[in-house]
């Protein structure tokens, strides 16, 4: 049992939980994950670690509201407990001098790009930053991004805050005014990292892309994660999450994530059947609606 | 001189045993079984035990014990049927192995006790397996626990996986002293026993009442962890004070065909299907939140000719398969699974196509498996295995019409625990190197055995391996020589 010591919405349907986890917290590097069970009937899904504290023992995860689980998980707060907690997983960010790193976060993907930016900007790397959300209100992270960049540009595709249009948008104009950029990491919905792994394609520039695939051990064990890169089957939970985004085949990870949709509409339908009244309040404590980014997150 | 034999309790004279016939296991009929997950073998009763110990011809040099991997002591726990003393006859397999009520149900006698039952020359070899599954299934519903008090010894042993090896060398461990704690990556224990081996074959309350059991001695267990990214095998060894370390971490990746087609929707990894289903209970989907394709009505096939494919495509059938296939590019002849697997298999319904080999899966323009392009196959000359090598027949090829395809080929060693443990040697296949005798690896104080050390193979070989991990263990924390 993994005890939730603090939870917040950052967002409509974006939750922020400060989790007692002292193994994960000692061990926990850039670029990693966890995999959670919230309660006995609950399935394995993968969540993003925002950061973690060695010393007090704890995780920091974000979660967005998009099925029935992470539904569930985000009507949780302070003092629950959450069954299971394992991690971190993956293979750990690259961290070394770069020179110049284009850090990309769409949505929710904001806070797994997060601590590798941390990360690069500590070893020296000049860190250009590219926020992106649908409106305003889903802007997350804002003031911890501005922390660890040397520029940080935020979108939204209503203009409702700072420049309207897509984190490709700007991507392409730092390209078009010739800036030099060795590395770009891009973190989001599949449409937004497969925009990015074409507009860097035609450029040559290195870009690695952190995927999301439906995953349930996350040991290397099920190999259900497995994605094509390179025209091979590769292991998100064990050979990634990160991948050469140009190497993808993106429309293979968006076909293998659409494999249990059915199933996943149905159990959220009937939770939502179940708890109508709570999942209104929770919403309107959120003061909004939940926003689907397209990501399993 | 001789030394005096006991006189035999067995009130059969030797030259009638061999006429008394083998005693069948009850089942469950084929028809009924094949729509629910409950256990196929029923057990054997009180007097169907005793019918069968009868026919033992109590050899001077049991070579049931001689084959047997952890080494029971066959020979005695016969005899303590024969006599009625049942929570003996269990006792006496304890001694040996504490997983009985396990290995009873999933240990491929036929290659081990029952191979080497001399009996068997003639007529049927005994029935050890279903003894054995009898007597601890007794003990259990007795309720009784011998739990041997012993001294502690201050030595402390982590064991990563709790799979059939480690759960062995934890319970050895535990009845000589040492304090012992078992690292598990999921959030069940019982490694391949829980997410591999099916409800029908052997039941979940089975290994909870062993796992009870083992608790009751003193083990101590641990879930969610990782070992190799949650917590090294060096801070255990040097920073949470640990003075071994067993290393029973299983088969590892699954391996895929690479061939095309394969990452279409519907084609799984027999992991991943039997993790679903066994683990996540998928197949209770919704009560349980873990999805699974929904199989009524559709057809699927299994490619490969072991346990596990069986175990797979038994389980798709009791999800409401219309057809069923196990698809083997080899001969029956060939498969590893066991003959009764195979024939339990069949009385099911499942169709076996041998001497098939898939060569494309075909999708459906949606993203979906629509069928399997084989290939038919003939057998050539023996290959490295030993076994007649399986050539393609030159412009057989063939579509069978898929929805689901389970991959059941093999497993690779899963490389967590070996890329996070500096001068641990290795294979070049990328399984740990580790002592046959000893278990030892390059490593001062870690052991290894099981799947990641051999390879996928079967749980009492893990076993085995756990066994003599054990001893070694022990002797190694008694005298601090390595």
């Amino acid at each position: 049992m993994f005890k939730i010591l603090h939870a917040e919405f950052l967002a409509p349907g974006i939750k922020r939980f400060l989790i007692e986890a002292p193994r994960i917290a000692r061990k926990q590097k850039p670029g990693q994950f966890v995999i959670v069970r919230i309660y006995e009937e609950g399935e394995r899904i993968p969540l993003t670690i925002e950061n973690s504290d060695p010393q007090q023992g704890t995780v920091s995860l974000v979660v967005q509201s998009l099925g029935k689980t992470t539904t569930l998980l985000n009507s949780m707060g302070t003092g629950d407990h959450i069954l299971d907690v394992v991690g971190p997983l993956g293979k750990p960010s690259e961290i070394k001098q770069f020179g110049t790193v284009v850090v990309m976060g769409g949505g929710v993907g904001t806070a797994m790009a997060y601590p590798t930016a941390a990360a690069l900007k500590q070893a020296g790397n000049r860190i250009i930053s590219i926020v992106g959300a649908r409106n305003q209100e889903l802007v997350i992270l804002e003031r911890e991004m501005r922390g660890v960049s040397d520029v940080l540009m935020i979108t939204t595709d209503d203009g409702s805050y700072a420049d309207k249009g897509f984190v490709t948008d700007k991507l392409r104009q730092l390209i078009q005014n010739g800036v030099r950029i060795d590395l770009v990491l891009a973190v989001g919905p599949i449409p937004m990292m497969k925009a990015v792994a074409d507009m860097t394609r035609a450029e040559h520039i290195r870009t690695l892309v952190s995927l999301n695939p439906i995953m349930i051990d996350g040991t290397g064990m099920c190999g259900g994660c497995r994605v094509l890169v390179d025209n091979k089957s590769q292991f998100a939970c064990v050979d990634g999450p990160e991948f050469d985004a140009h190497e993808v085949n993106f429309e293979v990870l968006v076909q293998r994530n659409r494999a249990y949709r059915n199933q996943e509409q149905q159990s959220l339908a009937e939770y939502r059947r179940e708890h109508e009244s709570q999942v209104e309040s929770r919403e309107a404590e959120a003061n909004g609606v939940c926003a689907g980014q397209g990501v399993k997150q | 001189m001789t030394a005096p034999t006991k006189p035999s309790l067995n009130p059969v004279p030797i030259k009638d045993r061999m006429k008394l016939p083998r005693q069948h296991m009850p089942e469950q009929a084929a028809e009924l079984r094949a729509t629910n997950y409950t256990e196929v073998n029923l057990g054997y009763s009180e007097e169907l035990a005793r019918q069968e110990a009868l026919r033992c011809i109590e050899c001077a040099k049991p070579a049931c014990v001689r084959d047997c991997p952890v080494g029971v002591k066959v020979a005695e726990f016969v005899k303590l049927i024969v006599a009625g003393d049942f929570l003996g006859a269990a006792a006496k397999i304890r001694e040996d192995n504490v997983l009985p009520a396990i290995t009873g149900r999933v240990c491929p006698q036929e290659d081990h006790c029952e191979g080497g039952c001399l009996m068997g020359k003639k007529v049927k070899p005994l029935g050890i397996g279903y003894l054995e599954r009898f007597v601890a299934d007794y003990e259990q519903r007795m309720g009784v626990r011998s739990l041997p008090a012993v001294a502690p010894t201050g030595k402390k042993v982590a064991v990563v996986g709790s799979g059939p090896s480690g759960l062995t060398v934890a319970g050895d461990l535990v009845q000589r002293g040492h304090k012992v704690r078992v690292f598990e990556a999921l959030h069940e224990l019982g490694g391949v026993l829980t997410y591999g081996i099916p409800e029908f074959r052997l039941p979940k309350q089975i290994i909870r009442e062993q796992l009870d059991y083992m608790r009751a001695m003193g083990v101590e267990f641990e879930t969610d962890v990782v070992v190799g990214r949650t917590v090294a095998i060096d801070e255990l060894l040097q920073e949470e004070g640990y003075d071994a370390v067993f290393i029973g971490t299983g088969a590892g990746l699954p391996v895929f065909m690479n061939i095309p087609g394969e990452h279409l929707n519907g084609v799984y990894s027999a992991n991943e299907f039997l993790t679903r289903i066994n683990l996540m209970k998928a197949y209770k989907f919704p009560t349980y939140d873990e999805p699974m394709l929904d199989l009524h009505g559709r057809d699927v096939a299994v490619i490969g000719g072991g346990n596990t494919a069986l175990d797979a495509i038994r389980s798709a059938l009791r999800l409401g398969a219309r057809k069923a296939y196990v698809l083997y590019r080899r001969s029956e002849t060939e498969m590893p699974a066991r003959a009764e697997e195979v024939k339990h298999a069949r009385e099911e319904g499942i169709e076996f196509h041998t001497l098939v080999n898939p060569v494309e899966f075909l999708p459906d323009g949606d993203g979906w498996l629509s069928a399997v392009r084989c290939l038919r196959m003939e057998l050539g000359e023996p290959d490295a295995s030993g076994r007649r090598r399986p050539v393609p027949v030159a412009g057989s090829e063939f579509e069978i019409p898929l929805s689901v395809a389970v991959i059941a080929i093999g497993t690779s060693a899963n490389p967590i625990v070996q890329s996070t443990t500096p001068g641990l040697g290795t294979d070049k296949r990328g399984y740990i190197q580790a002592s046959p005798e000893t278990q030892r690896t390059s490593r001062k104080g870690v052991f290894a055995g099981g799947d990641i050390v051999t390879g996928s193979a079967t749980v009492i070989l893990a076993m085995g391996a756990g066994r003599r991990a054990a001893q070694s263990i022990h002797d190694y924390l008694t005298t601090g020589d390595w």
